[in-house]
Formats: C-alpha cells, sequence, structure tokens
C-alpha cells in the first residue's frame, strides 16, 4: 500500500495534480459555503460551461487556455451577478442562459476547428494529465490570492452572506464583496475545470459547505470543516482514480457524495440525542 | 439639533413616487413610531433613512454626531436566515463591523461589547447556541443585540414584532422601551400594530406618501387621522372613496 503510493506521487503529473487539486479544493469549499448560504450554487455550473467556451476558443486560436479563460469567466461571474440583481430575468434562468450559450458556441467552435474529439471528452470530464508545470505555477499563485483575500475579508463575508441588507445599513460595500466573491469563484473554476471536468467542478463548491453544514453550527466551523473536508475528498478520489483507472473527477465527486452520506447519517444521530436530552 | 432632519423629501421606487413632501424630524431620546397601511412607502422610507435609496427631492440630514453607519437596523428576517448555520455570538458580533473600517478582524472591546449587549437583552447563555435553532422572539433579541451593536445613539426597527406570539411580542416591546428609556437611545419603529407602539411611543408618523400626522403620540390619541385609525374605520381617502360608496 504504502509502496504504491511511493509509487504513485513518482509521477510528475501526478504530483502537479496534487498540488492543484488540493489548493482548487480548498478555495471551491470556502467560496462555496458563501455561494449555498446565498442560494447561489448553481453560479459553479454556469461558469464552468463558460470556460469550456473559453478553453475551445483558445485551442482554436492557439492561445495559452489559462490566460484567455480566466479574464472571459470573471467578465461572465460579473455579468451573472449584475443580470440576477436585476429582476427582469431570475438568477437560476440567468445562469441557464448564460452555461448553455457558452456551451453552444464552445462546440461550434470545437466542431469547426478540430473537430469532436478526445480534447472534448477531457473538457467536460476531466483530465488528470491536463496540468502543465506552467499552470502549475499560476494555479498556486492565484489559489494562494484567492485563499489571502477570502481570509483577509471573512467577516465582510460572513455578514453579506448573512444579511445583506443589515450590512449595507452599517457601511460594507455589499455589492463590491459580491463582486469579489464572484471572480473568486471565477478563477477557481477555471483552474479545476481541466482536471475535474466542466461538468463536475460545480461539485468541488456545492459538496463539501452541504455535508458541513449537516453537522456543524456556526459559521466558522463549516467554513473550517468545508476546507478540509474537499482536501480529504480530492486527495481520497485521486487515489481512488489511481487504483481504479477510473477518471479523476468522476471519483472525487463519488467520494465526496459519500461523505455528504456519513455526515448526514451523523447529524442524524446527533440531533437524536440532542432532543433526548432535552 | 435633531439626530435625523427629513427636509420635504419625496423618493419614487422603480419611477413611482411613493413618498411625498415629507417632513419630520427623531430627536435625541425620542421614540418615534411610523405606521400606515401596506405600501404606504414606510419601506422606502426605512431606505432612505439607511442611506440606501437617495430621495428624489429634498434632503435627510444626520445631526449630533449620528454617522449614516451608525444607525442601529433590525430588519425584517429574510429566507436565507431560516437555515443558515451560524452561533448567535457570530451573528451579535458582525454589528461592530462598522466601527472596523478597513481593518480585517475583532478586537477585545468588540468581543467585550457583543458580551454587554448580549447580557443587556438576556441571551448570554444562548452565545454558543445556533440561530436557526433559537424560537422567533430569542431570534428577534439576537438582530437587537447585533443592531446595539452597531449604534450608540438611534434603532431602526422594520416591523419587529411579525410573526411572533402576544406574550413574546409584549415582552419585546418591554424591551425596546428600556432600552429607550435607560439608554437613551432614540427608536424608529414601522408598525402595524398602533395600539401597543401607542403606548410606548413619543412621537407618531401616519404615512399615507404624505404624512397624515405627525406629532407627539398623546396629540395622535386626538387628532382626526389617529382616532379614525385606532377606532378601525380606515381613513376615506386610503379607500379611494369607496368607503363613502359602501354606505348609500
Amino acid at each position: 500500500m504504502f509502496n504504491t503510493i511511493i509509487e504513485m506521487l513518482s509521477y510528475p503529473f501526478m504530483v502537479r495534480a496534487f498540488i492543484v487539486g488540493i489548493l482548487v479544493s480548498l478555495c471551491s469549499a470556502l467560496l462555496g459555503v458563501s455561494l449555498v448560504l446565498k442560494r447561489y450554487s448553481m453560479i459553479g455550473d454556469g461558469l464552468s460551461h463558460v470556460g469550456f467556451g473559453a478553453l475551445a476558443a483558445a485551442a482554436a486560436l492557439n492561445a495559452a487556455p489559462l490566460t484567455v479563460a480566466i479574464p472571459v469567466v470573471i467578465l461572465a461571474a460579473v455579468l451573472l451577478l449584475r443580470v440576477s440583481g436585476n429582476s427582469k430575468i431570475k438568477g437560476d434562468a440567468a445562469i441557464a442562459l448564460i452555461s448553455t450559450s457558452a456551451l453552444a458556441i464552445g462546440i461550434m467552435v470545437i466542431s469547426m476547428t478540430t473537430g469532436m474529439n478526445t480534447d472534448v471528452y477531457n473538457y467536460m470530464f476531466g483530465s488528470i494529465l491536463a496540468m502543465s508545470s506552467q499552470d502549475v505555477e499560476m494555479s498556486v499563485l492565484l489559489s494562494l490570492v484567492v485563499l489571502v483575500l477570502y481570509v483577509f475579508f471573512y467577516n465582510k463575508i460572513f455578514a453579506i452572506t448573512f444579511d445583506e441588507t443589515f450590512a449595507l445599513a452599517t457601511g460594507v460595500r455589499a455589492n463590491l464583496y459580491n463582486t469579489l466573491i464572484a471572480v473568486l469563484t471565477a478563477v477557481t473554476i477555471v483552474l479545476g475545470m481541466r482536471m475535474m471536468g466542466t461538468l463536475l467542478i460545480s461539485s468541488l463548491i456545492i459538496f463539501p459547505a452541504l455535508t458541513s453544514m449537516r453537522v456543524c453550527r456556526t459559521f466558522c466551523s463549516v467554513t473550517i470543516n468545508s476546507a478540509v473536508i474537499s482536501v480529504v475528498c480530492f486527495c481520497l478520489g485521486i487515489v481512488v482514480s489511481y487504483f481504479f483507472a477510473t477518471p479523476a473527477g468522476a471519483s472525487v465527486v463519488v467520494v465526496n457524495l459519500l461523505m455528504l452520506g456519513v455526515y448526514t447519517a451523523a447529524g442524524e444521530i446527533r440531533n437524536r440525542t440532542f432532543s433526548r436530552h432535552e | 439639533m435633531a439626530l435625523v432632519w427629513c427636509d420635504n423629501i419625496t423618493i419614487a421606487y422603480e419611477g413611482q413616487i411613493v413618498v411625498r413632501d415629507l417632513t419630520f424630524q427623531i430627536g435625541q431620546g425620542n421614540y418615534l413610531c411610523i405606521v400606515g397601511e401596506n405600501g404606504s412607502g414606510k419601506s422606502t422610507l426605512v431606505k432612505s433613512l439607511l442611506g440606501l435609496k437617495a430621495p428624489m427631492k429634498g434632503r435627510i440630514v444626520l445631526g449630533d454626531g449620528l454617522k449614516q453607519k451608525e444607525i442601529g437596523y433590525l430588519p425584517q428576517q429574510t429566507d436565507v436566515q431560516k437555515d443558515f448555520p451560524a452561533s448567535v455570538q457570530e451573528v451579535v458580533l458582525s454589528g461592530r463591523l462598522n466601527s472596523r473600517g478597513l481593518r480585517p478582524f475583532y478586537c477585545a472591546a468588540d468581543r467585550a461589547q457583543a458580551e454587554a449587549m448580549m447580557r443587556l437583552l438576556g441571551i448570554e447563555s444562548l452565545k454558543k447556541s445556533c440561530f436557526r435553532d433559537l424560537s422567533g422572539g430569542q431570534k428577534q433579541r439576537v438582530l437587537l443585540a447585533r443592531a446595539l451593536c452597531a449604534t450608540k445613539k438611534m434603532l431602526l426597527l422594520d416591523e419587529p414584532v411579525t410573526g411572533l406570539d402576544p406574550i413574546v411580542t409584549s415582552d419585546f416591546y418591554q424591551l425596546i422601551k428600556e432600552v429607550n428609556e435607560k439608554s437613551g437611545i432614540a427608536v424608529v419603529m414601522v408598525s402595524h400594530d398602533i395600539e401597543s407602539t401607542l403606548r410606548d411611543a413619543s412621537h407618531i408618523l401616519h404615512l399615507q406618501e404624505t404624512a397624515l400626522f405627525y406629532g407627539t403620540a398623546e396629540e395622535y390619541k386626538k387628532s382626526k387621522a389617529g382616532r379614525m385609525f385606532l377606532e378601525g374605520i380606515s381613513h376615506p381617502a386610503e379607500r379611494g372613496g369607496s368607503f363613502v360608496q359602501y354606505n348609500h
């Protein structure tokens, strides 16, 4: 067992996948708590589809994938927030609208240039081989930025998540922090989507937050727990994918799903013992 | 100088004028109750008092050292809060954010202030409890403690007893009254519940697009608008005259 893990880490692509994956899981878990509580869970899904379109366009133009996708997805994130703040098109409809459009444009671009091949498959379901060492550098840098900003603005993020009107009334610039959350989410999604896949990356945002909310009862503990759960599930998922030769993204999601089950059961047991004491 | 002076303000919401030519003021230690039917412009007025919606005409002047972000606001509860995992302490502490500015973390003085407010409102023992597990009355006390953390001069309460049972409601009114009398914090309360509020309030603003009545609570009981509202007869103007037609 130990030897196999050593062997697994002797592949440079596995090490790269671990580094990027752990950082992305950490960032997405932190942001996910706020997004899930603010009823913005689907924003991750929407943005990953926009990312798909951007990656396809980047491939067609022979440009570096991250440098094209990050600005485009950030733009989409800001746009999504604006549109859902504006009551003419409701938030969920706006997300569906933008994500399917971007997906369609991406598919058009691919079919007109390289044709539907393994690249498309990799974009959709993720590939552990996707990370170059240049990507790793960029991911480490951006993830650190996300983490530092999150910790620095943690109290304000709590305030706008719990009660935006009160936050506004007491001089917290809620729009600024909403935009910040959206931009950080966009960056995190682009970093993670090529490994996790367009269709699965949003699970990294939603699962850890939901899982820790089954048991934890303060915002701080939910946040810390989500981060830990997310990283643990990611590592287990990659190990599973290595042993059973399953796709990395899907393996991570399945581990997350099992963890949600465990926490739900734990939460139930805890509630029952609580009500018995009362 | 008053804490808040609304000078002939007109406020529009989505292009419609909802408050017109309104003038009133809130003095130190006042207990002003804003009453009026649904759609009479109360919520919009609250937004303007909080500085979230600029009046179309006229101006709102804050005085006596009251800063815009130091109004202790108790909003109506939102859907998000129903299943929100947060401890009472976290919620109350967030009322201190306005004094933090750009500094990111709370200091010992903030924690002490939050403790003091929880003690004042008798929710100290709930400090570690989860907000979503509390009863309606306890939740309102927590949000009141948060509002008190944010202000030293003025509380603004937006229909604070909605959904509370009668006993909890009268406890809550008692609490507000004590805060008003003991610490001299001015209270502005938007309410449907005119009879209870008349007992405690020092001033009444009866809003129906513009001020149907503005003055002390004593005067209100004698005024035409006050008597009609209290006796449960709507003001004919509010029913668009249909009241008169039904009598024919």
